[in-house]
């Protein structure tokens, strides 16, 4: 397998590890962002100061994960020229322009308000500051918008002719902006994101339930995380289920991949739950199938033929296995969060909401789930894309700078072990800010040991809490 | 109407790699001169008074970059594998001062590692920035599109000079920003430093000055012949002019003069780095026209750009007017 080292394959795998560590920050970001404007939102409405302390609860983290975005993001600009130099000359008239509304409309929307939310609310008055927070949080979807629009053109190009120097040549913006795959999967990855969010704020919010401290804060983010799960995870599901059709429709040897079918089914696919790929003969083994399905989730027509890998030339393959897992990975996750949601539907009906143990520490248990099917769904999307950058028109293996191997490896060697020692110090940090959320009264005893200070724990110091607080 | 739109996104691109310059410059310069700061009370001072506004200042190096993406993108593939190794090191520098920003305020035992990470990714940066800059002005070679000399052609005595002067340059410009920002001992130690590090910018400059027209007939032709040899005399007079308000400005004890004289400073060095590139994007190899791309996308970016960058600088600059006077020790979030 090593002699396929070459600067191509060390220059994907710098790119996939840059922009897997960069992926995880903006789909945090996003939720986040739009999760501290409503918080704000109802403070200003409510005036009820649990929200604000929610919002600076959540607003130091958001800082946290906007700084590691941030430069984990400006690697992502300069890499197109340092490692795939071809690419950006080809496909720089088309991606670049894409990119330069990114910056213009959002970055600097962001930064620039960023200030103001992080530290100006002293300055500037409540509603100067939660027009701050609303241009951060609308900056942050305006992100989302242009950098999917450039993804979806890579993967289905529109709106290009190709010039004699071999570049794309835009013929018509608004085909090029809107290409066929990008309202899926712009609406797939900001549903992503704030499912993300609420499941990590849903997983904060639970283990302080459990521990029982700041019972109120801690009810009041888990009860809105959990909303979010039962609206949201339902309507991914949705829309992941549209983008699934839109793929076979545009990249049907991807869905083949994904779906793991080696051959043809001229009358009606199974669903391949589960098997382990094997490309050298191009079956599932131990295959455990649902006849019939496959067929009903693409084509929703239970007899529908669809076509397999044996119709692909084998040398335009993506890589099967990593495909196929990736993207179980993501779908078993999403529906795992569908569990959670109905649920918490099914605890709130019943008012048990904030007391059934099983349920808090499930969402502990998927804080992090969020973050891993991003990554897997980009996983998919991306790695099904190969063999070529641009989808059928530019190869991977055209694409790549004029470096020399050893370079790259170098610099992919710096990128790991900064990126673990940097990237790991911020986790850390943000871990530890999700731990000490402060009660919600008796701030004297935030730092002290509290059983020793002879508060007791349990239900009854959290009612009298409550109470306190008038609820 | 005939627009040369590749001499106009020239004008924006240079524009936003000048705003880039000084602005990150001086928040740059503000973490290289940690080290002569040793009270963490001072470093406070000295982090908050940008922490506000660095994350937009680097948000102009993303449209430098991007922005030359779509609009040189041949530029853009062969200036960055040309500069492969300074454009890393400047990214992994930007990332550890960039995360010091959040990371310094979470912790009482590490905090000694994030001030180093904050000084130490500060001088990586600029020193990579200053190799970057005097690698591009000794010149790229380019051949079928795609960068054609060796993996080292950017180390050479004249980068290494351009590195140093950035990295004297920021301190200079983050020297008279603290003047501006703080107070007191802080506000006193910064003006000393200022001082030493204006002669040394000077210094620096001119030994550049000196050597970049041996380094390229073009350049030897632009400096000393007519007619553009006028710039020759008039740009060391504004030199000098913008070196007489910097001394004033710190003798005299005025808070925002010194920093406007050393932005003055940088302008007048890049009006002269510009004097001898153009007509060139990538000197000697590509000009303006030659890497430009296809005047659609020229057309179609300069629309949006036109409306938005205003926008930009007037957000920008609000938010820079709500942080306003001196940084107030007691404030910040943290």
């Amino acid at each position: 397998m090593f002699e396929s080292f070459d600067a191509t394959m060390l220059a994907r795998m710098q790119f996939a590890f840059t922009v897997s560590f960069h992926i995880i920050f903006p789909a945090f970001s996003i939720g986040l962002a739009s999760y501290l404007a409503v918080l704000e939102a109802l403070w200003l409405w409510k005036k009820d100061e649990v929200y604000l302390e929610l919002f600076n609860f959540w607003k130091t983290i958001f800082a946290v994960t906007f700084g590691m975005g941030v430069v984990s993001g400006i690697v992502m600009s300069y890499q197109f020229g340092t490692n795939w130099s071809v690419f950006a000359d080809k496909a720089g008239p088309i991606i670049g322009p894409l990119m330069g509304y990114e910056v213009l409309t959002a970055f600097f929307l962001e930064a620039g308000f960023l200030g103001v939310m992080l530290f100006g609310l002293n300055r500037v008055g409540p509603r100067l500051h939660f027009f701050a927070t609303t241009m951060v949080a609308i900056g942050t979807l305006i992100s989302a918008t242009w950098i999917l629009s450039a993804n979806s053109w890579m993967q289905t190009p529109a709106g290009f002719a190709m010039n004699g120097a071999g570049q794309f040549m835009p013929v018509d913006w608004w085909a090029i902006i809107f290409n066929p795959s990008f309202p899926y999967r712009l609406v797939h990855m900001v549903l992503a994101a704030y499912l993300t969010t609420a499941f990590v704020v849903g997983a904060c919010g639970a283990w302080h339930l459990l521990r029982q401290t700041a019972p109120r804060r801690a009810r009041t983010m888990f009860s809105m995380a959990m909303w979010m799960a039962a609206i949201v995870a339902p309507i991914q599901i949705l829309a992941g289920d549209q983008h699934g059709l839109n793929t076979l429709e545009h990249q049907p040897a991807k869905v083949m991949g994904m779906e793991g079918h080696f051959e043809s089914h001229p009358d009606g696919a199974p669903l391949v739950l589960f098997g382990i790929p094997n490309s050298a003969e191009k079956r599932i083994d131990y295959a455990i199938e649902v006849p019939k399905l496959g067929s009903l989730i693409l084509k929703h027509d239970l007899d529908a033929p669809l076509a397999g890998l044996d119709t692909v030339p084998a040398e335009l393959h993506p890589p099967i296995a990593v495909i196929f897992w990736s993207f179980r990975i993501m779908v078993g996750i999403g529906l795992a969060m569908l569990g959670i949601g109905l649920w918490s539907l099914w605890c709130r009906y019943r008012g048990t909401l904030d007391s059934d143990l099983w349920l808090h520490r499930a969402a502990v248990l998927m804080g992090p789930a969020g973050f891993v099917a991003v990554l897997a769904g980009w996983v998919t999307t991306e790695v099904g894309r190969q063999p070529y950058t641009v989808y059928g028109h530019l190869l991977t293996a055209n694409s790549v700078a004029p470096i020399e191997a050893p370079a790259v490896s170098a610099s992919l060697l710096a990128f790991i072990i900064v990126y673990f020692f940097v990237f790991g110090a911020g986790t850390f940090y943000i871990l530890r800010l999700m731990a000490r959320l402060p009660r919600d009264t008796m701030p004297e005893l935030d730092e002290g040991p509290i059983r020793a200070a002879g508060v007791a724990h349990g239900p009854a110091s959290a009612t009298s809490h409550g109470a306190h607080h008038g609820l | 109407m005939d627009f040369d739109l590749p001499l106009i996104w020239a004008a924006i691109i240079a524009f936003a790699v000048l705003a880039y310059v000084v602005l990150d410059g001086f928040d740059l310069g503000v973490g290289i001169l940690f080290p002569l700061f040793p009270e963490k009370h001072d470093r406070d001072v000295m982090m908050n008074s940008v922490a506000p506004v660095w994350d937009g200042n680097e948000t102009w190096l993303v449209l430098g970059g991007g922005g030359l993406m779509a609009v040189f993108p041949l530029a853009y593939a062969t200036v960055l594998p040309a500069l492969y190794a300074p454009i890393i090191a400047m990214l992994i520098g930007l990332i550890f001062r960039g995360v010091a920003f959040e990371y310094r305020w979470r912790t009482k035992r590490a905090e000694f590692l994030w001030n180093w990470a904050f000084a130490g990714g500060s001088m990586l940066a600029a020193f990579a920035q200053g190799i970057a800059l005097g690698a591009l002005v000794q010149g790229i070679p380019v051949e079928n599109r795609a960068y054609a000399g060796s993996w080292w052609d950017w180390l050479t005595p004249f980068s290494i000079v351009t590195g140093i002067a950035i990295v004297v340059g920021y301190a200079l410009l983050g020297a008279t920003w603290l003047v501006m920002k703080t107070h007191g001992d802080l506000a006193d130690r910064a003006r000393t430093i200022a001082l030493r590090c204006c002669f040394a910018t000077v210094g620096a400059m001119g030994v550049v000055s000196l050597w970049t027209p041996f380094l390229e007939p073009v350049y030897l032709q632009r400096w000393f012949g007519w007619p553009t040899a006028i710039f020759s005399v008039i740009v060391p007079l504004l030199v000098l002019g913008c070196l007489y308000l910097l001394i004033k400005g710190i003798r005299d004890r005025y808070d925002a003069q010194p920093f406007v004289a050393a932005l003055g400073l940088f302008l007048l060095g890049y009006i002269g780095i510009g004097i001898s590139f153009y007509p060139y994007m990538v000197p000697p190899s590509l000009t303006i026209w030659e890497a430009a791309a296809p005047p659609e996308s020229l057309a179609f970016l300069l629309a949006g750009a036109l409306v938005l960058v205003p926008i930009v600088l007037a957000y920008t600059g609000y938010a820079y007017w709500v942080f306003r006077g001196k940084v107030d020790p007691e404030e910040g979030y943290h």
